[in-house]
């Protein structure tokens, strides 16, 4: 774990849990592999503390557990999942895609499973039909069928999986009816689990219920215990459904490649790579290089209905597919009219050098991107070949060199000619390395993710007593309309406000707008700078 | 190799061009302090991008944010006991309480140790209401019972068995009564020595003999 990520893990448990889960993640993350009593110990917080922590850590699956040091006999150790802790930048992303592909009842099935952590089916199931019945006019409701047939929908399509069950570690069970609980139970991998994506039969028929605003406690009691026998009948105890964040990933990077085949071709072929990207999905493993080989026939064949090309016309974009020097798509054979894969590794590596190159063009300017651009292609130049090729005059290209290398974007490598490296005597030649320098930019764009939340949180810091304020005025407001009060009243409460703090709360307003919206967009860059890293990785 | 230095005067052991400052030309300074905090940029960021897929995903983060500070997730330490006991604290219910969590996990798949106590989510007021009508009425019988057996006990036990009654009644509102004054003050122990007291029974029961002596 890097220094930048430690603390943007910092900001976002902060943010999302409190103080408390910040201390003890953060201090998790930079121990390793804690027990709970050294945990305590370290972060001089109370033991009960700690413990909730570890629980809410756990619950959202952004810390594991497993046999200590000392096997199973000993304490049990905590470490943290950092990449999970990463992903809760993108819940938003997660929940429009969701949106986009279920509607609302996905859209909302989803935000309760991420904020959640882990649900079982049928909870889930109710909490959305309350919702969307909340939403709803008066005398409608939502049935509960509806959304338990978009849930199946998101599980068939693998967004959501059951969370691997525990596998109890040296458990003593000598025949007794009742085995203790063992005292440490192993967590193993989603996937291992044959039954990660089967659906457990439950009975659930009804229909959301509307939350009255003037429903006292004593009814929400009877219904929180009529809820509670009425689990036991559901039939999914100890079943919990998570998101799986790989099948959203993997969705978003074939969306990045069809939108960067359509900027490049044209909407047709991004048509055509969305087919065959499709019809690649469940046979695809998640970490393959390339998808499986489609025949042009079978593409043909899998276009949706409302577009048709002629089968000419789809091998002659085919071809220029091939021909495009991206390699987005390969030819593999020649059988069934040619087959075809599409190359992901390839496109994510293009992907991932596009966005260096354009990080280049806008910090340097136009000429520094060629230049950048020149030593990506040819490797290694030497200072006068730098010079020619990218045809700026000597002096501008040494001082653009020099920028650029010393913000360690571009690597001088010397080759000797004598063994005493004198410098009169050896080749200095300029280089780029992709893989080091998208590295390099995925930790300055942590950095900058940081340095947003920083600065919305000291914004809004400055002006708590202003938002404080028009907090207050607004419940007084809603509170007014709600008891039907007249315009002369509104107005003479809307006016506690004035002028100049109207404006400064609107620029205020803006700023953190503005913050949240480049966090989400400096997102996206981590993503394929991310997914690129990854794919170049050994697949575990 | 060192030795070929010497043929020329000022002949370094590279070449000038090749670094690309001529001779005369000045070195750029050094740097003497760290790089300012925000560096000028030469070009401008290029605007944030628009559009409703946008807006749609800035009002959903806004919306978990504030969200997720009501969860039971989001966790406060409790506050830690002040010596003052103010007239507040009555008033505010539902106090996180370390030792009890807001939620509950399955605690089949934890560990046994993070066990702890799950605490249902209180109805605002209206239990504390409720109690606190009986414990008045009981209050007073209580302190009726008291000043009857006190009435019969000696008055050395008077204070001991007061400091007791206010133990027990700590958390209630009405005020500590009573305590039960010595009644031995009200007839004996005034401030005033009886004996100074002429309460002119003596006032002309003197003698009326020996008329001489003028009466002032």
């Amino acid at each position: 774990m890097t220094a930048q990520e430690v603390r943007l893990c910092g900001l976002l448990l902060q943010e999302h849990f409190g103080d408390v889960v910040e201390k003890v993640g953060t201090h998790l993350i930079c121990s390793g592999v804690l027990t709970l009593r050294a945990l305590a110990h370290e972060t001089k917080l109370p033991l009960d503390l700690v413990k909730k922590s570890l629980c809410v850590l756990m619950q959202h699956g952004m810390c594991a557990f497993g046999a200590g040091r000392r096997g199973p006999a000993g304490p049990v150790e905590y470490h943290i999942i950092c990449e999970h802790i990463l992903h809760m930048l993108r819940y938003p992303r997660y929940i429009y895609t969701a949106k986009s592909l279920y509607g609302d009842t996905g859209e909302l099935i989803v935000e309760e499973i991420l904020q959640s952590g882990q649900m079982t089916m049928s909870s889930t199931v109710k909490t959305v039909a309350d919702r969307l019945t909340h939403n709803m006019p008066e005398g409608q409701s939502m049935d509960y069928s509806e959304v338990v047939s978009a849930f199946s929908r998101l599980v068939e399509t693998h967004f959501l999986q059951r969370c691997p069950p525990m596998a109890s570690a040296g458990s003593s069970s000598s025949g007794a009816v009742n085995t203790p609980l063992p005292a440490v139970t192993q967590p193993t991998k989603p996937e291992d689990h044959p039954e990660c994506y089967r659906l457990p039969y439950i009975n659930l028929t009804g229909q959301g219920k509307r939350r009255r605003s003037s429903e006292d406690g004593e009814a929400e009691q009877r219904a929180a215990k009529k809820a509670k026998t009425d689990n036991s009948e559901r039939g999914d105890e100890g079943i919990y459904w998570q998101v799986n964040f790989q099948r959203f990933h993997l969705h978003f990077r074939d969306q990045a490649i069809i939108s960067a085949v359509s900027c490049k071709l044209d909407q047709a072929s991004s048509e055509i790579v969305r087919t065959m990207l499709r019809m690649s999905e469940v046979t695809t493993p998640a970490h393959a290089a390339f998808t499986q080989a489609l025949s042009a026939n079978e593409i043909f064949r899998a276009f949706p209905s409302s577009y048709n090309i002629a089968r000419p016309i789809l091998d002659q974009y085919l071809t220029l597919l091939v021909d495009d020097p991206m390699e987005f798509v390969g030819r593999t054979g020649d059988s069934g009219g040619g087959m075809y894969v599409v190359n992901l590794h390839r496109a994510l590596a293009n992907l991932a050098r596009a966005t260096l190159e354009s990080v280049v063009q806008e910090r340097f300017g136009s000429r520094s991107a060629r230049i950048f651009r020149l030593l990506l292609r040819k490797r290694h130049l030497e200072q006068k070949q730098v010079e020619d090729f990218a045809m700026v005059p000597a002096k501008e290209a040494k001082y653009m060199l020099y920028t650029l290398l010393s913000e360690n974007l571009v690597q001088l490598q010397e080759i000797p000619k004598t063994p005493d490296y004198a410098p009169s005597r050896t080749f200095y030649l300029y280089t780029v390395n992709q893989l080091p320098t998208a590295r390099l930019l995925l930790q300055h764009c942590y950095k900058t993710v940081g340095n947003l939340i920083e600065r919305r949180l000291y914004e809004t810091k400055e002006n708590k007593r202003l938002l404080e304020k028009s907090q207050r005025i607004e419940a007084i407001l809603a509170s007014l309309q709600a008891t039907g009060a007249e315009a002369a009243q509104l107005t003479e409460v809307e006016e506690m406000i004035t002028a100049p703090e109207r404006q400064q709360l609107e620029t205020l307003r803006h700023h953190i707008n503005k913050l949240d919206s480049s966090e989400n967009q400096v997102d996206e860059t981590i993503f394929l700078l991310e997914s690129y890293i990854n794919s170049t990785q050994a697949p575990p | 190799m060192a030795g070929s230095r010497g043929r020329g005067r000022s002949q370094f052991s590279f070449s000038v061009d090749a670094l690309g400052f001529g001779r005369g030309d000045s070195l750029p300074s050094s740097a003497h302090t760290p790089s300012p905090l925000f560096p000028p940029m030469q070009f401008r960021p290029v605007p944030l991008h628009t559009g409703e897929e946008v807006d749609y995903m800035l009002a959903l983060k806004q919306e978990l944010r504030a969200s997720s500070k009501n969860l039971p997730f989001h966790i406060k330490a409790a506050r830690t006991k002040t010596d003052v006991a103010h007239y507040s604290d009555k008033y505010q219910n539902g106090e996180t309480k370390n030792n009890c969590i807001e939620w509950s996990p399955d605690w089949s798949r934890m560990p046994k140790e993070l066990c702890i106590k799950v605490r249902k989510p209180r109805k605002t007021g209206a239990k504390p209401q409720l109690t606190r009508k009986p414990k008045v009425a009981a209050g007073k019988e209580e302190v009726l019972q008291k000043l009857e057996t006190l009435e019969k006990r000696e008055e050395e036990q008077h204070s001991e068995e007061e400091e007791d009654e206010e133990k027990k009644k700590q958390n209630e509102e009405e005020p500590d009564a009573d305590e039960d004054y010595d009644e031995e003050d009200l007839e004996d122990e005034t401030d005033y020595i009886m004996s100074y007291f002429d309460n002119g029974e003596d006032f002309g029961a003197d003698s009326d003999d020996n008329m001489d002596e003028a009466v002032y």
